[in-house]
């Protein structure tokens, strides 16, 4: 969905979305980090279960939480990528434990 | 500039966009103390977004506007103000204590007077299938563009109405990309209503910048213009936007990306929640918090500046930022009201000149009503996905107003509390009963105006005074 044509030489950053290893870049967000990688997806409507991903890509919208670093509903567009991070889709739905 | 730590200031600046560093760079020039916070982890706002690391240092690519940040920038960091980046402010006291999160980990600060320069953000124009996964705004994919150097990879469209639309196009062909369409949704009459106002649109700077660019734009990318019907269509993510033009003509484009743009509107959360007064702009069909000539808001010792108080663009904002300073100088004795008042007189002017041709912008790029006020299953909010046809449901069965909504339909108490769905709520009520948008209202906010976990709260330092009030 988006690229990165111009490739600085700058280092890249692991991080890992839902167990899968990718890499972005310092300056990134965790939300444009995985929009690079084909990772748009970040959590489910809350009545209908459809898919959501980042909207406003600027801390209003909050269709971009996903849990990082153990860390549930986190705006991932307001966070700036980190490596070794971990991020997790779909947070925003608890189950309720049996 | 160096980095806060937790003591007590004379002025909080809450926004580092062009009017929060404009106001924190003039009051800590006065010695004053000054912490400047902005949520964003580097500082800009939106418009000078990345500023400092931006991947594109061609200066040609993103244009000569947005460089400017640059200055205001190194003028900040050259002055003595405190800065914290990635600070999330989610309440604010009567007593103007500010609370505000860095890295999971909650803060207080009490300043003696409080600026916002908390912006704007894109006005949310609901289309059918506007909550698909690869729908964003023109405002999103230029942060993607300025922080990351990202451009969308597939199959893309803008569509709307506003000089983002334009400027997003033009960085876009900069960057090399091709683009499949822009659906102009500028309503025809417009033209003509603008027409009346285009003497010091012409006079202004944004004329021949903006026919340049438009211009340059249209020579290269197909336009389909007076587009009055906008959808969009797909499984997991958007696949197609379908349009129709006023001449008659029904189209659908296959799009991976869709951008849409409605113009911008403040953004009142911080201003709603303190209890600010707002006045409803129906020129730019928002709300805006009242303001004195210096920004004071209804609430003392609150300013606001920059977009946050009224859109008038990049320019303006910085010249706002000065004048609210100036004004906190006054008030805190640093400054008489007669110097204070001498000084913000070059900045007055500035603002003047800077915001000349606003009008002829803002009556031609006037969403249509059908974009302010959708009707069916178009979802106005998103969190909760109540659609237009429940919201008027709702109305025909009584329901008097956006808070009643609420409990009416869950609409507006869903985690964004209301910032994507609030205008378009105000304006259905509006639309389904013929009251004004003023007599209709807005929601009420309830602070924390972001979310805090119970772990940050917890690791508060309460002091005697704290335990005592609760104990009572």
């Amino acid at each position: 969905m988006f690229s990165r044509q111009r490739d600085e030489a700058e280092p890249p950053v692991a991080f890992t979305v839902d167990g899968e290893r990718f890499f972005g870049r310092a300056t990134d967000s965790v939300a444009a980090a995985m929009l690079l990688n084909g990772k748009v997806a970040t959590k489910r409507a809350a009545v209908s279960g459809s898919l959501r991903a980042p909207y406003c890509m600027m801390g209003v919208c909050f269709e971009c939480l996903v849990a990082i670093d153990g860390i549930g509903n986190r705006q991932a567009c307001l966070v700036r990528l980190r490596e070794g991070m971990v991020i997790e889709t779909g947070s925003n739905r608890r189950g309720v434990p049996a | 500039m160096t980095s806060a730590g937790a003591s007590d200031y004379d002025v909080i600046v809450v926004g580092a966009g062009p009017a929060g560093l404009a106001a924190a760079t003039l009051c800590a020039s006065h010695g004053v103390s000054t912490l400047l916070l902005d949520e964003q982890y580097g500082p800009g706002g939106q418009i000078y977004r990345a500023i400092a690391e931006t991947p594109l240092r061609d200066r040609s690519l993103l244009g000569k506007d947005y460089w400017r940040g640059k200055k205001l920038l190194r003028d900040f960091e050259n002055c003595l103000a405190h800065y914290q980046a990635g600070a999330t402010v989610w309440a604010i006291a009567s007593n103007l204590e500010t609370a505000y999160s860095v890295g999971g980990k909650a803060r207080l600060a009490k300043p003696q007077k409080i600026i916002l320069a908390t912006g704007a953000l894109e006005r949310p124009a609901p289309i059918r299938g506007w909550t698909l996964p690869g729908v964003m705004t023109a405002g999103a994919a230029q942060i993607l563009l300025k922080t990351s150097g990202l451009t969308s990879s597939g199959p893309t469209v803008l569509a709307g109405s506003g000089p983002l639309l334009w400027l997003l196009a033009w960085q876009y062909l900069r960057m090399g990309r091709k683009l499949d369409a822009i659906l102009d949704t500028t309503p025809l009459t417009n033209y003509a209503s603008a027409a009346g106002r285009i003497g010091p649109f012409l006079a202004s700077p944004y004329f021949f910048k903006g026919l340049k660019l438009l211009l340059q734009v249209r020579a290269k990318v197909r336009v389909w213009s007076h587009v009055t019907e906008l959808y969009a269509g797909g499984g997991d993510k958007v696949e197609f936007v379908g349009f129709k033009c006023a001449v008659g003509i029904s189209r659908k484009i296959a799009v991976d990306t869709l951008l849409l743009h409605q113009g911008v509107i403040p953004n009142t959360s911080l201003t709603r929640a303190l209890n600010c007064e707002h006045v409803w702009n129906e020129l730019q069909a928002c709300w805006q918090p009242v303001a004195d000539e210096a920004g004071r808001t209804s609430v003392p010792g609150v300013a606001i500046a920059g977009d946050g108080s009224q859109i008038s663009g990049a320019l303006a904002a910085e010249h706002s930022g000065r004048i609210a300073a100036l004004g906190a100088l006054a008030d805190l004795g640093i400054l008489s009201k007669k110097d204070a008042a001498n000084l913000a007189g070059t900045h007055r002017n500035a603002l003047r000149n800077a915001s000349t041709g606003r009008a002829f912008l803002d009556t031609l790029y006037r969403p249509s009503r059908a974009l302010l006020s959708p009707l069916g299953e178009t979802v106005v909010c998103r969190c909760e996905e109540v659609t237009a046809e429940q919201i008027r449901s709702a109305v025909d069965h009584g329901c008097q107003g956006p808070n009643q909504l609420k409990a009416f339909l869950r609409c507006g108490m869903g985690p964004c509390q209301g910032r994507l769905c609030g205008p378009t709520v105000t304006n259905i009520i509006s639309d389904q009963t013929g009251r004004s948008p003023t007599d209709v209202g807005s929601y009420r906010i309830r602070q924390p105006i972001k979310p805090v976990t119970l772990d940050e709260l917890s690791g508060l330092t309460a002091k005697n005074s704290d335990k005592i009030s609760v104990n009572r």
